[in-house]
C-alpha cells in the first residue's frame, strides 16, 4: 500500500494519543506517582473525553450547534444506573453489569436524540441549538421530581407524586430520589472501562466519518443544496449523525455516574453542556484528537489550579483565551515568528551598519 | 410593458428533439409549466421536450427565467402550474434528492462543491446512491465497505479522467482554479447516473480555449454516457455549435424554439437577447 491518506494518519495519530496516554497512566499509577486527586479524575476524564468526541460529531462533522449535550448525559446516566442498581441481586460481576447499563444508557439516550431530532432537523437554520438548549433544562427538570424504586415485584415509576406514592413493599428500595437523586451507586467505572469506552467511541465516529455516511455528513454541512442536488437524504444523515453523538454521551454518562457514590440531575445542568462545547471549540472543531487534548487538559486544569484559592476560575479564564489564540491560530505563530525574525534581522543589519559607519 | 407572450413567433419545428431520437419519447417534457412568487409570474407557459441524446440549450437575457427553470426542474421549487415528465413519469410533489435518484443531474450557476473536502470525495459523495453499503457496514468495515470503496475510488478516478483531472485527485476542491472547480462540478452531477444533464452555465468566467475544450468535453460526455444534456450559457459560440435544439426565454416565456439556424434568423430573438449583431 503506497497511498495513505492525511486522513489515515490523522487517525492512526489520534488512536496512539489514547494508548499512550492508557499506557503512560497506568506505568505512573503502578509506580503509585499519580496523586489520589488525579487519580480520581481519570474516570471523570475519560468521560469527558467520549462527550467531546460525541458533540464534536454534532459540531464539528454535521455542523449544527448542540446546547444540551449533557441532557443525553443524564439520560445516560440515570437510566444506566437504574439498571446496574436493579441488577444488584441478579448479576453478580460488576462488568458485566457495567456494559449492560452502558447499552442501556446508550439506547435511552439514543432514543432521545431521535425524538428530538425528527421534528428538529428538518428545519434549516439554527433551531438545534435553540431546542437541545431547552431539552437539557427540561430533562434536568423532569430527573428532579422522577421517583423510581425496585421491589420483588420489579420496577415502579412516579412523577412529582414522592416516594410514598412509589407503593414500594417492605424489600423494595428507592433507586431515584427525586431532587436528591440517586444514592448508594456501586462504583464498577474503572479507568480500564473508560480507557476501553474512548476507543470503542473513536472506532465508531473516526470509522462512521471515512464513510459513505460520513461523506453525506459532511457534504451536508459544506453545502445542503449542492449535497440535495446529488441525491443525498439531508434530514436522514443529519438524523445518523445526530443520534450516533446523543447515544455515544449516554454511554459516557453511565461511566460517568458509575464512579460517584451520589449523582443528582443539576450535575448535568447547562454549564456542562458549555463546558464540554469549550472542549470541542478549544479541540478544534471536526479534529478528535484536538478534542481528546482539551478534554483531559482542562478537566485537569481546575484541580491543578487548586493553590490559587479565589483566583482560581479568573486563572482557568486566562488559561482558555491563551490557548484559544495559541492553537486556532496560525496568524499569531506567523506574526510572533516574523517579529522575531525582524528583531534578530534588525540587530544584525544595525552591526553591519555600524561596521560600515567605522569603515568610512 | 407589453408582455411578449402576445407576440409567439412561429417556429417551423415545434419541439427539439433532433432526427435520430424522434422515434423514442423524450427524456423530459415540460407541460405548461410555470411559477409564481407572490404576484410576480417568473416563468409561465414554459412547453418543451428533450431528446434522450440531445444536447439542448436554454438561453435568454438576464432575469428571464432561465436559471428558476432549472430549480423548476430539480424541484428546488415546485410549479405552481402544469407538469414535468422524466421519461414518461409525473415527477409532481418529488423534492430534490427524488428527482435526482430519477435522472437529473445539476450544476449551479454559483458553484457549489463541497469546498473543504477533497476532488476525490467530492464526486464519492457524487456516487452516493450508486454505493449500497449502510452506516453500519461502513462503520464495522465489514468486506462490503472494502470492496464498495474501492470500485468508488476507481470510479471516481475514471469520472475525473473525462476532464483529466485524476492527477488533482487528493487537493482540496475549494483550493482549485475556477474553470477546474466547474468541471468538477459537471463530474459530480455525472457521478449520480443521470439521464438528463443540466448545466447551468459551464462556461462561464471561461477563457475561449478552455471553452473551445468544454464544448468537446459535453459532446464527449453525451456520446459516451448516452444521455440528455440541457445547458444553460451566455457564450452563444457554444451554444450555437454545440446545441441540437435552443429555447429562448424572455420574461419568463418561451419566444422562440428551434434549431441553431432558425434561432440565429429569427427577428424576435435578435431583437430581444442578441441585439444589433448577427448572433455568431
Amino acid at each position: 500500500m503506497k497511498k495513505i491518506t492525511k486522513n489515515t494518519r490523522t487517525n492512526f495519530f489520534t488512536y496512539a494519543l489514547v494508548i499512550i496516554f492508557f499506557v503512560v497512566i497506568q506505568t505512573l499509577s503502578s509506580g503509585g506517582l499519580i496523586t489520589s486527586s488525579l487519580n480520581g479524575q481519570l474516570i471523570p476524564i475519560c468521560a469527558y473525553v467520549v462527550m467531546a468526541i460525541s458533540l464534536n460529531l454534532t459540531v464539528g462533522i454535521l455542523g449544527e450547534l448542540s446546547l444540551g449535550h449533557a441532557g443525553f448525559m443524564s439520560i445516560g446516566a440515570f437510566t444506566g444506573v437504574t439498571t446496574a442498581m436493579a441488577l444488584q441481586n441478579v448479576i453478580p460481576y460488576g462488568s458485566v453489569r457495567l456494559v449492560i447499563s452502558m447499552i442501556v444508557g446508550t439506547l435511552f439516550a439514543a432514543v432521545a436524540g431521535l425524538l428530538i431530532g425528527i421534528p428538529v432537523l428538518r428545519l434549516k437554520g439554527d433551531y438545534l441549538a435553540i431546542v437541545t438548549l431547552a431539552f437539557g433544562e427540561i430533562i434536568l427538570n423532569i430527573i428532579n421530581c422522577l421517583y423510581v424504586g425496585v421491589d420483588s415485584r420489579g420496577l415502579h415509576l412516579n412523577i412529582l407524586g414522592g416516594v410514598q406514592k412509589l407503593g414500594l413493599q417492605s424489600d423494595g428500595k428507592i433507586i431515584i430520589n427525586g431532587p436528591v437523586g440517586i444514592s448508594g451507586i456501586p462504583k464498577i467505572s474503572t479507568f480500564t472501562a473508560g480507557f476501553i469506552l474512548i476507543l470503542i467511541t473513536l472506532f465508531i465516529v473516526l470509522n462512521l466519518i471515512n464513510s459513505r455516511t460520513g461523506r453525506a455528513v459532511l457534504a451536508i454541512r459544506d453545502n445542503r443544496i449542492a449535497a440535495e442536488s446529488v441525491g443525498i437524504s439531508v434530514t436522514r444523515y443529519k438524523m445518523i449523525a445526530f443520534v450516533t453523538s446523543a447515544a455515544l454521551a449516554g454511554a459516557a454518562g453511565v461511566l460517568f455516574s458509575m464512579n460517584f457514590g451520589t449523582i443528582v440531575a443539576t450535575k448535568f445542568n447547562f454549564n456542562t453542556s458549555i463546558l464540554i462545547l469549550v472542549f470541542v471549540v478549544l479541540g478544534g472543531l471536526g479534529k478528535m484528537w484536538g478534542s481528546i487534548i482539551a478534554a483531559a487538559a482542562l478537566t485537569v486544569l481546575p484541580e491543578l489550579l487548586r493553590q490559587f484559592k479565589d483566583y482560581r476560575m479568573l486563572i482557568y479564564a486566562i488559561v482558555l483565551i491563551l490557548v484559544m489564540l495559541l492553537t486556532n491560530n496560525r496568524q499569531f505563530f506567523k506574526s510572533i515568528w516574523s517579529w522575531l525574525k525582524n528583531r534578530f534581522n534588525s540587530q544584525s543589519t544595525a552591526k553591519t551598519v555600524g561596521k560600515g559607519g567605522n569603515a568610512q | 410593458m407589453s408582455r411578449p407572450h402576445n407576440k409567439l413567433v412561429n417556429i417551423p419545428s415545434p419541439n427539439m428533439i433532433p432526427q435520430r431520437d424522434s422515434d423514442k419519447s423524450p427524456i423530459l417534457e415540460c407541460q405548461h409549466l410555470g411559477i409564481d412568487f407572490g404576484g410576480l409570474t417568473a416563468v409561465n407557459e414554459f412547453n418543451m421536450a428533450i431528446g434522450r441524446t440531445e444536447i439542448a440549450g436554454l438561453i435568454g437575457p438576464n432575469g428571464a427565467g432561465k436559471t428558476t427553470v432549472f430549480n423548476l426542474l430539480t424541484k428546488v421549487y415546485q410549479p405552481t402550474r402544469g407538469a414535468i415528465l422524466l421519461d414518461g413519469k409525473d415527477t409532481a410533489g418529488m423534492n430534490t434528492v427524488q428527482v435526482n435518484k430519477m435522472g437529473i443531474a445539476r450544476t449551479f450557476q454559483n458553484i457549489r462543491l463541497f469546498s473543504n473536502l477533497s476532488v476525490e470525495d467530492n464526486v464519492k459523495i457524487g456516487l452516493h446512491n450508486q454505493i449500497s453499503y449502510g452506516t453500519l457496514r461502513g462503520i464495522l468495515r465489514l468486506p462490503a465497505y472494502w470492496k464498495e470503496e474501492r470500485i468508488a475510488h476507481e470510479r471516481a478516478l475514471e469520472l475525473l479522467s473525462i476532464f483529466d483531472m485524476q492527477d488533482m485527485a487528493d487537493a482540496q476542491a475549494g483550493s482549485l482554479p475556477y474553470g477546474a472547480q466547474r468541471r468538477l462540478e459537471i463530474v459530480r452531477a455525472l457521478a449520480t447516473n443521470p439521464s438528463l444533464l443540466l448545466l447551468d452555465e459551464p462556461a462561464a468566467g471561461m477563457n475561449p480555449s478552455e471553452t473551445a475544450e468544454l464544448m468537446e468535453n459535453i459532446v464527449k460526455i453525451r456520446d459516451t454516457f448516452q444521455i440528455a444534456v440541457l445547458l444553460i450559457e451566455h457564450d452563444m459560440s457554444l451554444v450555437m455549435n454545440i446545441c441540437e435544439g435552443i429555447c429562448v426565454l424572455n420574461f419568463g416565456y418561451i419566444i422562440a424554439k428551434g434549431s441553431p439556424e432558425e434561432i440565429q434568423n429569427n427577428p424576435e430573438v435578435i431583437k430581444a437577447y442578441l441585439g444589433t449583431g448577427k448572433g455568431e
